[in-house]
């Protein structure tokens, strides 16, 4: 790794691959750090290396992936794979310090890395789904069930069933099919009213590339798995691990047995390194969570600091391609590589791009956006996995006096375990916001800090006291 | 629980001999940490901190920090972000924290 890079890309999905390599088309010194094995992101994981079994399985939209990946590798971009970016640090002379962390399990080497330009490409996270027992072994997010089939051809056993609400449940049930493993059921916890409210945006809906894809998706899966619509009161018991799965259906209760149980609703910026940052924020209310502000080219609220792809607000791989793309000519005309001219007509294939991915986004918001119940649970039901705080405990915090998410941190811990509120931060905020009743965007969300992952105290010390270092990890109040 | 499918024709991918609990465990090259538990069987592989409940691998994407293990002696690695290596020490059940 040289001492100061042009231009940083962290994350290796689509969005960071298209900004690493056009950055590195214009000859900017660009590295990519990634926390994967391999660079591909969570939607094309492990795509370079798979078999043509397993692409059929997949799917064609996994399956292109691999042309990406070849462009990349070619570009001349450095990849860092296996590392995890803790901080970034802005010194006095403009250039972000990035602290690093790298190297096997128990020799991790700890470094910063200095560049000019910083595109952030984090990607999404699944929405917390916090219903009663989903801590339970067994239970598991319906990514995690795509991550084993792309990067290991691992597949579920026994009695399997989906649960939730969006086009990555649908989609998995189809590859489980494909693979010719039994899907028990599919639980399908849309609201009906939601149809309705959708349908203002069906026509472009029909007028975009999921529209045709989504239907034959659904009519397939429909075909041969038992999906049940209009679920409520989804909970899973054990003891020990998932053993029954009980919802409301059409009037009733009903309970299936389950071996395994995964869940989806839908999936949400991965803010933690931006907001550490202290790039600004705001609350999308169509998609229920918050994302960064940014421009047209994805430049945020810091200088030199762009973020694409769907950690700047979710629109699918299509759309982080396109936003990567943009976001480099941004830097590269930043960075005196381009003038604003050859910027521009350089922008009009991925503004195209852009635009017909968006198209239908509308629909499928308002469609899978899901139930409040499903967002803001009730009772004993955990929301903060790391330290177990419940959904009234939270509450009781709030009407104790904590008028915000850091407040409630303070009060039970939630949030301030290692997952640093990635899989309850959500959850917290609209549980304020409801239960004081004012907008998620009053409530605001938590404070977030380095390292933005946890790092050991060996990793710490071998940081190094340089001033640089030690600026690295004060951290600036951004507001 | 979790099985791997059959890809005909496909090349053969080399096993990787590690341990899990001290017995002996072949995975296969590109397996993370958490694919080998899962694979055996293994869907507990901690006690949550506070109240001592079983947890197990949960996102699979770096995110939930459920399956943390010890890994060649370094305690709380996230499972799914390691590759397996040959000889490699994966250890369960040690908390959280």
């Amino acid at each position: 790794m040289t001492a100061v890079y042009d231009v940083a890309v962290i994350g290796a999905g689509p969005a960071g691959l298209a900004a690493a390599t056009v950055a590195a088309q214009h000859a900017l010194s660009t590295v990519l750090f990634d926390e994967q094995a391999a660079p591909g992101g969570q939607i094309y994981r492990a795509v370079a290396t798979s078999s043509a079994a397993r692409l059929a399985i997949i799917g064609d939209d996994y399956a292109r992936g691999a042309a990406m990946i070849e462009a990349f590798r070619q570009s001349g971009a450095t990849c860092v794979s296996g590392a995890t970016v803790w901080a970034a640090h802005r010194r006095d002379d403009g250039r972000w310090e990035i602290g690093v962390s790298h190297g096997p399990p128990a020799a991790r080497d700890v470094r910063f890395v200095a560049a000019r330009a910083v595109i952030l490409a984090t990607g999404a996270l699944e929405r917390p789904f916090p219903i009663p027992g989903w801590t339970l072994p067994g239970v598991m997010a319906a990514g995690a069930a795509q991550v084993l089939l792309k990067s290991s051809g691992i597949v579920g056993e026994g009695r399997i069933v989906l649960a939730g609400t969006g086009p990555l449940l649908w989609l998995l049930a189809s590859q489980y099919l494909n693979a010719g493993v039994d899907v028990a059921a599919l639980l399908d916890t849309t609201p009906r009213s939601r149809r309705w409210r959708a349908l203002p945006g069906a026509w472009d809906f029909v007028r975009s590339p999921y529209f045709a894809r989504g239907v034959a998706l659904v009519r397939s899966v429909r075909r041969r798995v038992r999906v049940i619509t209009g679920v409520r009161a989804l909970a899973a018991s054990g003891p020990g691990r998932v053993e029954t799965v009980q919802f409301d259906a059409a009037g009733d209760t009903h309970a299936l047995r389950a071996d395994l149980l995964l869940l989806h609703q839908g999936v949400v910026p991965d803010l933690n390194l931006g907001i550490a940052m202290g790039c600004a924020y705001r609350w999308n209310e169509a998609q229920a969570c918050f994302e960064p502000v940014v421009d047209a080219w994805g430049g945020t609220t810091l200088p030199g600091v762009f973020i694409a792809g769907d950690g700047a607000g979710i629109a699918g791989a299509d759309a982080a391609q396109a936003r990567g793309h943009l976001a480099a000519l941004a830097v590269a005309n930043a960075l005196g590589r381009i003038d604003a001219k050859a910027r521009d007509d350089a922008a009009s294939m991925p503004r195209a791009l852009l635009r017909r991915a968006l198209r239908g986004r509308a629909f499928l918001d308002t469609l899978h956006r899901p139930a409040d119940a499903y967002r803001m649970p009730r009772g004993d039901t955990v929301v903060c996995r790391c330290e177990e705080v419940t959904a009234q405990q939270v509450i009781d915090a709030v009407r104790a006096g904590a008028p915000g998410p850091n407040q409630v941190k303070a009060f039970l811990r939630c949030g301030m375990g290692p997952c640093q509120g990635r899989c309850c931060g959500l959850t917290v905020t609209e549980l304020v916001a409801r239960e004081r009743d004012v907008s998620p965007a009053d409530a605001g969300y938590f404070r977030l800090r380095w390292p933005v992952k946890p790092i050991t105290l060996g990793e710490a010390a071998a940081i190094g006291t340089s001033p640089e270092a030690i600026d690295a990890v004060v951290r600036e109040s951004p507001h | 629980m979790f099985r791997r499918l059959p890809e005909p024709g496909a090349l053969p991918v080399p096993g990787v001999p590690v341990t899990l609990d001290g017995n002996p465990v072949m995975a296969r090259a590109g397996d993370s940490v958490a694919a080998v538990l899962l694979m055996a069987g293994r869907i507990a592989c901690r006690k949550a901190p506070v109240s001592g409940e079983p947890r197990g691998p949960f996102c699979l994407m770096g995110a939930c920090f459920d399956c943390v293990v010890t890994i060649d002696g370094a305690p709380n690695r996230q499972g799914c972000l390691v590759t397996v290596a040959p000889g490699m020490r994966i250890e369960t059940g040690h908390g959280a924290r």
